[in-house]
């Protein structure tokens, strides 16, 4: 696709993004920390350094036409997006090709900046940082809610299809209430997208709801027994929360992908996420590797700051996986509770009918109405129970293991960098070599290659120093914010907890006071 | 394991489910007991100014097996067929309580120390509980043969309470077990033919109405007994499962050094209250309601078998007058005839005329019990929901 495309003559870095563009990697970190940094800091480590050098050395006028353009570049491919439907591929690199012939740069842009609201580009100058200062006085004016599933089609090809409801203020969305239909696997291919992106550069994505084929069988069966409607709306509100926390990261909510899943009424669909796809196995095998090469890694850790939260985060895990677990016998054994009040109820109502004596009868059945009520208190705690405290403690499980996935591509990116330098060291020895050595035909050629490669991997390793650096900023960034939300998560949560308790006393009070004149009026 | 039991100091489980005239001319009750491997020995104590007694005050010392034996005793003694046999006490049975205990022991490596303090804590308290249970109960069924004015003045009773030595009651043996087991479904069989048979017909509706009242009632009191069992146990389960979350939460507390540190060390605490309240109400609702409607099903029980030791008179009255009929018409044997149906008449008017009463008397306790036992279950469960919420809500505030 990209070899048909006329790279538009537009700045010196443009040709080199647009190939970058096909890989689909990294086009918008490396663009955004082209605006907001200074050009000479570190850039992310899949682009090749001259690039990058390129890019962040340009001059200022070239780097606001980058910015608008890619602006214009991005809305308009939106747009292209939805209208066509390509087939799956990083959707930033279908976005120029239908799009974009910005030929005369000048020209086209001047007039677009005038007419397309200045706000977007104003988001993309502000610093990161500005933004998550702001973070806490609820700037973040967006608002997502998942709600209406609905089962769409038949049999085995059955899905649920989920509205995807969106009311925000921020205007680089071109409507402040929008909703879309999206099935499960659009949320898998949603943050597959997003880890792809940013997880290696040490952003902590928000992992998606698991998959369930118990779960979903029985859906698509089309029984519908409380079970699979409680399934169902399991899944629906951790659909919600996904995408709560992964529209409260900064940097994720500018990310394309994730406008076009919250706005474009067709996406296409994600094959990928299936278990069995190819792909699927593919990352079976990529984990494994990664397992075995966490293994063998043995970093120097001259920061103790990471080894400290590391270990913190793994005491949290243990800690949060005990909790979750005796929370979940709590919300089993409620629920026995309910089953067990229901019956009984019943049966003092039994008792009451054949008790013959008058008052006493009608303090029984008072009793098994009572129980009744008592029972649907039961019920509706052991609901709070499970969707309060119970699934905000998975959710952080998992949550903990993606903080974890981040601090080991930390370590990879160290590994890289380490093995940078010894190629480097390497190199350099083989030219010290070829000095002393006398060969004097041979000399000037091979002594001109070593030459270049020994320039190739001092830059390399320049780079894995830089990668190493940005990595591990970003990471100290992130942990503290991730921090500073899980504190807010846990305490709003508890605090909502506290209050269904206290409301359940508070009705079980009035049952019991509205009981005692009956018992008491017996005869 | 050796236990203790100061009857009569705290308030008595069972004594709740009667409500016995205070008669002061002759009182029995429990005074100790003692636990030892598989038996419990109950010291029986009485004061008594009845000139039957030796002294005024005495105590013995009595097992399980012997209360059955004074159960059986009054059973099969014909002169108290008209009367309502007090239901026997059940067995002391700690199996539950001391497998429960015996795993905790063998150990769960998962569990902390004080985990495992708490649960241990709540098995032995568990444990005592049903020690508890088991005097009231053996002390509220000598109680009620107390003050009853019939059954109070029997010869065995006495010597159950003054017979210093051990009554030499065994066990029931097998065969003897076999026999009781027989017996039984001998009566049900015969109740079900004398009910079928053609010709008996009830006369008085008084007991017509009693008898499909009571077996109705019976069953579904069993029900709701067995049912009120279960839902018990289910809120001693959740009153268990308290331990470890305010154990994890604790610990998650401890780690934090930010301000989530105060919230998970409330949370902790509140969930210690909890289930110690838990705890409270799952034993507040065994001892109101699944031992009220316990006790209740077996008394109901005892006065069906007195409807059905009527019936039989009613059927032998009816067949003596059968024979009766038979021999005048023939004309022979009319003599013994006559006096076996006037036997059998009497013995059947006077089983109705004691029968009413009893059951008159059934009724009325059962109404006060029952009036007693859900006014005190309406009353505790209040004072435990009042206890559990407004605490709560400074902590959701302070949190």
């Amino acid at each position: 696709m990209a070899a048909e495309r006329e790279p538009p003559p537009l700045g010196d870095g443009k040709p080199t993004d647009f190939e970058d563009l096909e890989d689909g990697e990294d086009l918008f970190t490396s663009t955004v920390s082209t605006l907001e940094s200074s050009p000479s800091s570190p850039e992310p480590a899949s682009l090749p350094a001259e690039d990058i050098s390129a890019n962040s050395n340009g001059p200022k006028p070239t780097e606001v036409g980058l910015d608008d353009d890619r602006e214009d570049l991005f809305a308009e491919a939106t747009e292209e997006v939805s209208l066509d439907s390509p087939e799956r591929e990083p959707i930033l690199s279908s976005e120029p090709s239908p799009a974009v012939t910005p030929v005369t740069p000048t020209t086209l842009i001047a007039p677009r900046i005038e007419s397309k609201s200045m706000s977007a580009p104003v988001i993309f100058d502000r610093s990161r940082e500005e933004i998550e200062e702001e973070a806490n006085g609820d700037i973040f004016d967006i608002e997502i809610g998942v709600s209406d599933p609905e089962k769409v089609g038949d049999g085995m090809n059955a899905y649920m299809a989920y509205r995807v409801t969106t009311k925000t203020s921020l205007s680089m969305f071109s409507k402040s209430e929008f909703s879309v239909k999206r099935r499960f696997s659009d949320f898998l291919g949603l943050h597959s997208k997003l880890a792809s992106k940013y997880l290696h550069v040490g952003y902590i994505v928000p992992p998606a709801p698991e998959k369930s084929i118990v779960g979903m069988t029985k859906v698509k069966v089309g029984k519908e027994d409380s079970s699979s409607t409680e399934f169902v709306e399991k899944r629906r509100a951790a659909l919600e929360r996904y995408l709560q926390r992964t529209v409260k990261h900064p940097t994720l909510l500018q990310d394309p992908d994730l406008r076009q899943f919250l706005e474009s009424s067709e996406l296409p669909r994600a094959v990928n996420t299936q278990a069995l796809s190819g792909a699927g196995i593919l990352r079976m095998v990529n984990k494994a590797a990664d397992a075995v090469n966490k293994m063998t890694i043995k970093m120097n850790e001259s920061d103790a700051w990471f080894e400290e939260k590391q270990q913190q985060f793994e005491n949290l895990d243990q800690q949060l996986r005990k909790l979750h677990a005796s929370v979940e016998a709590l919300v089993c054994h409620r629920k026995e509770l309910s089953a067990n009040t229901a019956a009984f109820a019943k049966s003092a109502a039994m008792l009451g009918n054949s008790e013959d004596h008058t008052a006493l009868s009608r303090a029984l059945s008072q009793l098994a109405e009572v129980e009744e009520k008592i029972d649907q208190l039961h019920q509706e705690q052991a609901f709070a129970d499970f969707y309060m405290f119970s699934e905000l403690l998975s959710d952080y499980i998992r949550l903990i293991a993606a903080v974890k996935g981040v601090f080991d591509h930390r370590m990879k990116c160290w590994q890289k960098w380490e093995d940078a330098q010894i190629t480097l060291l390497k190199k350099r020895e083989a030219e010290a070599k070829m000095m002393v050595a006398n060969k004097p035909d041979k000399i000037q050629q091979a002594k001109n290659e070593i030459r270049e490669e020994i320039e190739e991997w001092e830059a390399k390793v320049q780079q894995g120093e830089r990668d190493f650096e940005q990595i591990s900023k970003t990471i100290r960034k992130e942990v503290g914010r991730f921090e500073k939300e899980r504190v807010k998560d846990f305490k709003t949560v508890i605090i909502k907890y506290l209050e269904s308790l206290v409301q359940t006393q508070q009705q079980l009070i009035k049952y019991w006071e509205a009981f005692l004149p009956e018992a008491k009026a017996i005869a | 394991m050796e236990t203790h039991a100061e009857a009569g100091k705290e308030g008595k489980p069972s004594c709740a489910s009667v409500d016995l005239q205070g008669d002061s001319s002759l009182q029995v009750e429990i005074s100790d007991a003692v636990s030892e491997r598989d038996k419990v020995k109950f010291t029986v104590q009485t004061k008594s100014c009845l000139p039957h007694f030796a002294q005024t005050e005495f105590s013995v010392v009595r097992q399980h097996e012997e209360f059955i034996w004074l159960h059986d005793a009054y059973v099969e003694n014909e002169e108290y067929a008209g009367l309502i046999i007090p239901p026997a006490p059940p067995r002391p049975d700690f199996e539950a309580s001391r497998e429960k205990l015996q795993k905790l022991g063998e150990g769960d490596s998962s569990v902390t120390r004080e985990e495992f303090a708490k649960m241990k804590q709540e098995l032995e308290a568990e444990y005592l509980a049903i020690f508890k249970k088991t005097v009231a109960m053996h002390e509220v069924f000598l109680q009620r043969l107390a003050a009853h004015p019939t059954l109070r003045r029997d010869h065995n009773f006495f010597v159950f309470l003054e017979y210093g030595q051990d009554l030499s009651v065994r066990g029931k043996n097998r065969k003897e077990l076999l026999g009781g087991f027989l017996r039984n479904i001998v009566k049900s069989a015969d109740e079900a033919l004398i009910t079928g048979m053609s010709g008996l017909k009830e006369v008085d509706d008084f007991f017509e109405h009693e008898r499909t009242f009571l077996l109705e009632y019976h069953t579904r009191i069993r029900d709701a007994c067995l049912r009120a069992d279960r839902v018990m146990r289910a809120h001693k389960c959740l009153a268990d499962d308290y331990i470890p979350i305010s154990a994890a939460l604790s610990s998650l507390g401890t780690q934090e050094v930010n301000q989530l540190r105060t919230s998970f060390l409330k949370l902790a605490e509140l969930f210690e209250r909890l289930r110690k309240l838990e705890g409270r109400v799952a034993s507040d609702e065994d001892l109101k309601l699944s031992d009220m409607l316990r006790y209740y099903m077996r008394d109901s029980q005892a006065a069906k078998d007195l409807l059905y030791r009527r019936l039989r008179a009613l059927a032998d009255y009816e067949n003596a007058n059968k024979a009766l009929d038979k021999a005048r018409t023939r004309n022979r044997e009319v003599r013994p005839a006559e006096s076996h149906q006037q036997l059998c008449c009497q013995r059947f008017e006077r089983l109705s005329d004691s029968a009413k009463q009893e059951l008159m008397d059934f009724k009325s306790r059962r109404v006060s019990s029952f009036r007693k036992n859900l006014i005190e279950l309406a009353e505790l469960e209040l004072k435990h929901a009042k206890l559990k919420g407004p605490p709560g809500t400074p902590s959701a505030k302070a949190v």
